[in-house]
């Protein structure tokens, strides 16, 4: 079976010996047009586009993502919008692997296999369903796998060792490791060494499977965490986004310069 | 059609992935959330068979909570209608005023189980809010409570008493500013401090084990009411329909548990959701208008929302109601067709208030004064050897500045 495109990205960093970049951006923000245009000036720099499907009740997410979130939803973003942008975005030089990350009721009510058919016919190579945990995920997520989508399962601190393993078992091309027990944005309370001690432990359960770290990771904390498989930048992003409509500045540029400056960090 | 099961609780008629008839329920939540969830679950199903922790529990609802509540029949309004013989339960005599303390004290005693010192919960209406300040001042725990920007205002005479009993208030913000925003942000909260602090959900929606804990604690109600009732009538009546309000739905659950298993010609349960202002589309009334199912709060439920999935927003005079979602257990109730939804507008429960205030000496809150309603437009068709129960679970007292403004009256 040929490799999927995140499982390539993934081997096309650790031959540059660096962790990959993922970045996290809500879909239809502030617009459709511009959130088009930031993954285009993302997608240079970004090794893994992850693109958030926005949900009004979501319980994951902290303020940056729901600021975002809401802008966006108030600007008309649809699903079908987003499946859109994501078969546009394929089509652009620099395009790269699009996660599509989200709540369960949006895929409930779109029906699980329509949004799988959608996903599969523009390209959309893995999804993450925040509040679909294992094993409630089993069935959605073998029929990704059936449609050669990556379905993303998610492990956190709390994650109960017999969990760890099933979930594991269980996982696809990546894994995302919540970094500490927080909302989306929260800033890092616990050190980037215990960060990367549970991340050992996890990936010595399956060293072949890619394990990316996510949540609190901003410009000061990333070159800490290098050692990881991948880096996921999401609120700080949405926070660019905010910041730069409240400068009266070009979130298109800004954003640019931003995931510029973080894959620099991974060098260093 | 779904059937219930017989001599069995319907907290724990689901199937092992925690869902009710195959559809309603479940654990929808971010991965954080399955440990901790895990833990209450099992010092829960552990406790809820040990003596001791029943003797405890028992022990505060007399002495804390006061127990029973009393039970009463409406001699005014009753012949005022000339029909169906109206009865009161009213829970609204507990300490604090409210339904909302069984709930809250169980989760205060399981918190002090769990040796966790910080307590969080979500509030609508201010009375979850309340009672669970009070438990936590009770029982030396540390509070906080999320709660609407909308309600805060609207419900000023909560929020004085929970900061008076030591609980500190969280604004939100977000979307509707009311108690479906609440409840997301508590829940954001729980996401983050799991590891110190315990959650209380204020009704019978949220992840399984909220819904079990919560309908489990104000079953106490039915238990005082099946005693009171064959008290009164010898038996329970050939004719018996028991009203309740519908918010998240917990008031109602813990009034109809011990009556469930009866046959429904017998005892007919009738759930009355916020039907909203009368010109209004935004009804807090999942269940009577049809809404799909879809996944609120880490449950699968009927719940209000456009075809994207999005949740939309409801408007109802009572904060207490104004939640566009509803326990799985009354989805559960509904499609196996054992209880009746239907909704009262504000101005239909506005004018029970003003009727019974004017006949009686109760003084419902704008949640029970939905089910009140109800029962005045149906008691005039009934025969006088049918009773009506109603469940006056809320004291007015919290929604003087609303019913000032609206009838020109105070209490």
């Amino acid at each position: 079976m040929r490799p999927s495109n995140i499982a390539l990205a993934f081997k096309k960093c650790k031959q540059e010996n660096r962790p990959a970049l993922l970045t996290y951006t809500v879909s239809g923000d502030p617009n459709k047009k511009k959130s088009f245009e930031i993954l285009k000036a993302i997608s240079s720099y970004a090794d893994i586009c992850e693109i958030g499907v926005g949900h009004n009740c979501n319980t994951g997410d902290g303020k940056q993502i729901q600021d975002s979130t809401y802008r966006a939803i108030k600007n008309g973003i649809k699903i079908n919008d987003t499946f859109a942008i994501v078969k546009k975005f394929k089509k652009t030089k620099n395009a790269k692997p699009c996660i599509l990350m989200g709540y369960y009721n949006s895929v409930f009510q779109y029906g699980e296999n329509r949004f799988i058919k959608k996903c599969k016919q523009f390209g959309v190579d893995g999804l993450i369903v925040v509040d679909l945990p294992w094993p409630e995920n089993k069935n959605f997520s073998k029929k990704c796998k059936k449609n050669s989508i990556n379905f993303v399962q998610l492990v956190s601190p709390t994650t109960s060792s017999y969990r760890m393993k099933r979930i594991i078992n269980d996982s696809h091309d990546m894994i995302y490791y919540i970094s500490m027990l927080s909302t989306t944005g929260g800033k890092l309370k616990v050190s980037p060494k215990e960060i990367l001690e549970n991340y050992n432990k996890i990936k010595k359960i399956n060293k072949s499977k890619n394990l990316v770290i996510g949540f609190g990771i901003t410009i000061k904390t990333i070159s800490s965490l290098t050692k990881a498989d991948g880096l996921v930048v999401g609120s700080a992003l949405c926070k660019k986004i905010s910041d730069s409509i409240k400068n009266r500045q070009n979130p298109v540029t800004n954003i640019g310069n931003m995931v510029k400056n973080l894959k620099r960090k991974l060098y260093a | 059609m779904m059937k219930l099961k017989k001599g069995k609780l319907l907290i724990d008629q689901h199937n092992k992935n925690y869902m009710y008839g195959k559809k309603f329920g479940g654990n929808y939540v971010p991965e954080t959330l399955k440990k901790p969830i895990e833990d209450l679950t099992n010092l829960f199903e552990k406790l809820r068979y040990n003596k001791k922790f029943l003797n405890e529990r028992d022990y505060y609802f007399k002495n804390y909570v006061g127990v029973p509540t009393p039970f009463f029949k409406l001699n005014n309004l009753t012949k005022h209608l000339g029909g169906a013989q109206i009865w009161c339960k009213q829970v609204s005599k507990a300490n604090g005023g409210a339904h909302k303390i069984y709930n809250a004290t169980v989760h205060a005693l399981l918190c002090k189980r769990a040796k966790k010192k910080y307590i969080i919960g979500d509030t609508g209406a201010g009375y979850a809010g309340k009672m669970l300040s009070m438990a936590a001042k009770k029982f030396g725990l540390k509070c906080k409570i999320f709660m609407g920007t909308k309600d805060i205002v609207r419900q000023a005479v909560n929020c004085r008493a929970m900061r008076k009993n030591g609980a500190e208030i969280v604004p939100v913000n977000s979307g509707s500013r009311t108690l479906v925003d609440a409840v997301s942000e508590c829940m954001r909260y729980w996401v983050s401090n799991n590891d110190t602090t315990s959650m209380c959900v204020g009704s019978t929606v949220g992840p399984n084990i909220f819904i079990k804990i919560c309908a489990w604690s104000t079953a106490q109600i039915s238990r005082e009411l099946i005693v009171q009732v064959k008290k009164e009538f010898g038996k329970v009546p050939k004719k018996l329909k028991l009203i309740n309000c519908i918010g998240g739905g917990s008031s109602a659950m813990g009034f109809w548990n011990e009556f469930i298993d009866y046959d429904k010609n017998q005892v007919e349960l009738i759930g009355v959701e916020a039907g909203g202002p009368k010109d209004s589309k935004r009804h807090a009334a999942p269940l009577t208008n049809g809404a799909k199912i879809g996944v609120l709060h880490g449950a699968l439920q009927y719940v209000i929302q456009d075809a994207e999935g999005q949740i939309e927003e409801t408007e109802s005079i009572s904060a207490g109601l104004d939640y566009p979602g509803v326990s799985p257990l009354h989805c559960l109730l509904k499609d196996s067709k054992r209880a009746r939804y239907t909704s009262a507008t504000d101005e239909e429960a506005l004018a029970a208030f003003k009727l019974i205030s004017k006949l009686e000496k109760v003084r419902p809150s704008l949640e029970p004064a939905h089910a009140f309603a109800e029962a005045i437009k149906i008691a005039p068709r009934l025969n006088k050897d049918t009773i009506i129960a109603v469940n006056s679970c809320g004291d007015a007292k919290k929604d003087m500045n609303i019913i000032k403004k609206r009838l020109g009256c105070s209490l």
